[in-house]
């Protein structure tokens, strides 16, 4: 399941309002326009299946956004760009919000003059027109490879992340006095069977803080999980303002005397959370607990120095081709953040 | 040579990060229990911006960054290799 096949699933549709999502011209309406056939039930299918939508409308903002509630559907758009600026330019704003790559948006619009102006701008979009939208969700791109628990949620994950990003900005102070106002909750527990996509997922999408740069398929975790000289284990975090999902994989190779990390990664959506040195400082108290040795994978890829800084500082140094734990003067658990650990995983933190 | 001294800067760096009122300059920042990853990366990232030189793997050590009195002593020691 090459990186390339993932590229040409839709992740983000965008679209345009009058005469595609809605019957005429609102401004031009007398009250609020009546919904073009089919259109609830394709945004619907497509927000069921973890595919993010967005909106690209040359209009007054307001009244759009009132005619949307009005339908019941403004909850399923993100960051909806609705200005009388170009529609390319829409959508360059809504794949930086985003954090994807244009390559995996759908554009639909009724006129042609603006699927060309968006074409010119973003070669690389797919664009669509009002005509037999019904049949989007049944063709290939739209289908996603895997639904996971995570990807069902994908939207709501996103604008609670939305959420925490305008906290965080309007915070005056300390980052540690931010995080105190969060309600951090994190639990560590066995990958499951159904986790195991989600695992997959983790390791396609996170490359900045993956610690070997390798990436794992379902089948071959599979066989992880069921391996008893294994551990892999799944971390997902939850704040006041609802989960993150499944934010953190790491994979523990069970040796007589010894624990290795073969694989850390954590989404890059977590990296000022703490979240990697928590676990690290439990994992090095339940090693010297249980008078094992710990030790860690590092291969340099040129987006992970953050993972090489963070076992650094966690008390790894390099010896040969590996990186060993001094397991000594390990901090204490910081209070912003409850842990949870499966007691499956027989951790020591006592 | 004079000898530049960073403990100020260093101090208002981690004032971003940290309200414990009065750390003194021998306190260990990750004993106060704060250090994310993106943190770390930015307390490496200031000094490299600092002294314009990068931190190899060998000196990216803990205690060369546990206080502010660590962090200048390792500071004054990198500039000193890096400008003779």
């Amino acid at each position: 399941m090459g990186d390339s096949h993932n590229k040409n699933r839709i992740k983000c549709v965008v679209w345009d309002l009058d005469n595609t999502v809605w019957d005429g011209v609102l401004l031009e309406s007398a009250g609020v326009p009546a919904l073009r056939p089919h259109v609830r039930d394709v945004i619907e299918a497509l927000d069921q299946r973890g595919i993010l939508q967005s909106v690209a409308s040359k209009n007054e903002p307001e009244p759009a956004m009132t005619a949307l509630a009005a339908h019941g559907l403004d909850q399923y758009f993100l960051y909806p760009q609705i200005s009388w600026s170009s529609k390319s330019q829409a959508i360059s704003l809504i794949a930086e919000r985003l954090n994807i790559g244009i390559d995996t948006f759908a554009f639909i619009d009724d006129q042609p003059f603006e699927r060309d102006e968006v074409l010119s701008v973003h070669p690389q979009i797919r664009t669509f027109s009002e005509i037999g939208l019904e049949q989007l969700p049944t063709r290939e791109d739209f289908i996603p490879l895997q639904l996971t628990a995570d990807s069902k949620n994908r939207r709501q994950l996103y604008q609670r992340e939305a959420l925490r990003a305008r906290a965080q900005e309007d915070f005056r102070g300390p980052e540690d006095a931010f995080l105190r106002t969060l309600g951090l909750k994190l639990r560590l527990k066995p990958a499951s069977e159904e986790d195991l996509y989600r695992a997959e997922e983790l390791t396609l999408r996170t490359n900045q803080l993956n610690t070997t740069g390798v990436t794992y398929s379902a089948e071959q975790l599979r066989e992880l999980i069921a391996s008893e000289h294994h551990q892999v284990i799944v971390a997902e975090l939850e704040d006041k303002y609802g989960a993150y999902g499944a934010i953190g994989l790491l994979l523990l190779s069970l040796q007589p005397g010894l624990w290795c990390i073969d694989l850390f990664l954590m989404s890059c959506r977590v990296m000022s959370r703490g979240v990697g040195g928590v676990i690290l400082t439990a994992l090095r108290t339940t090693c010297r607990n249980r008078q094992l040795k710990l030790a860690a994978q590092f291969r340099e890829t040129d987006r992970n120095r953050m993972m090489f800084i963070t076992y650094r500082f966690a008390g790894f140094r390099e010896e040969g081709a590996w990186l060993i734990n001094e397991l000594a003067s390990i901090p204490a658990l910081p209070d912003y953040m409850q842990l949870h650990i499966d007691a499956a995983m027989d951790w020591r933190l006592q | 040579m004079t000898n530049t001294d960073h403990k100020q800067d260093i101090r208002t760096f981690l004032e971003n990060f940290i309200s414990e009122e009065d750390f003194a300059n021998e306190d260990d920042i990750f004993e106060l229990g704060l250090v994310s990853s993106l943190m770390a990366m930015q307390l490496v990232l200031f000094v490299e911006k600092t002294l314009g030189v990068r931190v190899e793997s060998e000196d990216l050590n803990l205690d060369n960054f546990r206080s502010i009195d660590r962090m200048d002593a390792f500071m004054q020691k990198m500039s000193t290799t890096a400008h003779g």
